[in-house]
């Protein structure tokens, strides 16, 4: 499976569209991180943990899209785009969506 | 009456301490990291990195896929307290300013590092995102910002020297 976030796949052609996939997840801090985050509040800095969290979450997100193009027989996604979301208090989604094509 | 004193000492000691503390080592933080980004920033400055939309003229592509940096970043104590005092007044807030700057910068310098590690040459269609992680408990100000950058990597015939 190729991505790519602009309209074509650079140096193949696309021969078939098959319309717009997606994929999500919702992840929540857990106590751990969000206590060690806070103590990292005090002094500033990266937020190691958050990071690594957003980052396992993004792959998910991307990974449920890219089943959802396969299963639609696609070999690849352009103009893959990103959002997030804060649904709740310390709950975040992640979405990813593209649009599925079949490129030669 | 001893008791009363020692609460009062704790209820503008604990806070005090912690103002210094971010003063200090947050201010410590944020010189190394910009240090950091600065000798990065210069490591990677040949990588070909554009927000165009479209392969420029002249490139030959061998192989495309899409690539992403992210970053989540706070600002200290001391600063959140700045920043605090700066609401009363409103005006420019400097101390976020830097945290937005940082945050962009490091997403971007760890978006290039992704691409030269898999092997890829240039950077098309470079887009950032930022969104704020909500602050546990509904505390005072922002917990942290995360920035998002992401492009599609190229593989090119004739690398960029």
């Amino acid at each position: 499976m190729i991505l790519s976030n602009i309209e074509t796949i650079p140096g193949k052609n696309i021969t078939r569209f098959y319309g717009v996939v997606s994929g999500s997840t919702v992840r929540a801090k857990n106590v751990g991180r969000d206590i060690a985050a806070s103590l990292k509040n005090l002094v500033g800095g990266e937020l190691k943990g958050y990071t690594e969290l957003l980052n396992e979450a993004r792959e998910e997100a991307l990974h449920r899209m890219t089943q959802q193009a396969e299963s639609l027989g696609a070999n690849a996604i352009v103009n893959v785009r990103f959002s997030t979301s804060s649904v709740a208090q310390g709950a975040a989604e992640l979405f990813a969506y593209g649009t599925a094509v079949q490129v030669e | 009456m001893e008791d009363a004193m020692g609460i009062a000492v704790l209820q503008v000691g604990i806070p005090l301490a912690l103002l210094l503390l971010g003063y200090f080592v947050g201010g410590a933080v944020e010189r190394r990291h910009y240090a950091s980004i600065q000798e990065r920033e210069l490591r990677w400055r040949s990588l070909p990195a554009v927000n165009f939309r479209t392969v420029p003229g002249g490139w030959i592509v061998d192989d495309a896929t899409l690539v992403l940096g992210n970053v989540v970043i706070s600002v200290d104590y001391f600063k959140r307290f700045l920043a605090g005092l700066r609401m009363l007044f409103g005006g420019r807030v400097k101390v976020y300013e830097s945290l937005m700057d940082r945050a962009r910068r490091e997403a971007l310098v760890r978006l290039k590092v992704e691409t030269v590690e898999r092997g890829y040459h240039a950077l098309v269609n470079v887009r950032m995102e930022t969104s704020q992680l909500a602050s546990g408990r509904g505390g005072s100000g922002v917990a942290g910002i995360e920035v998002l950058a992401y492009g599609t990597a190229l593989k090119l015939r004739t690398p960029p020297t």
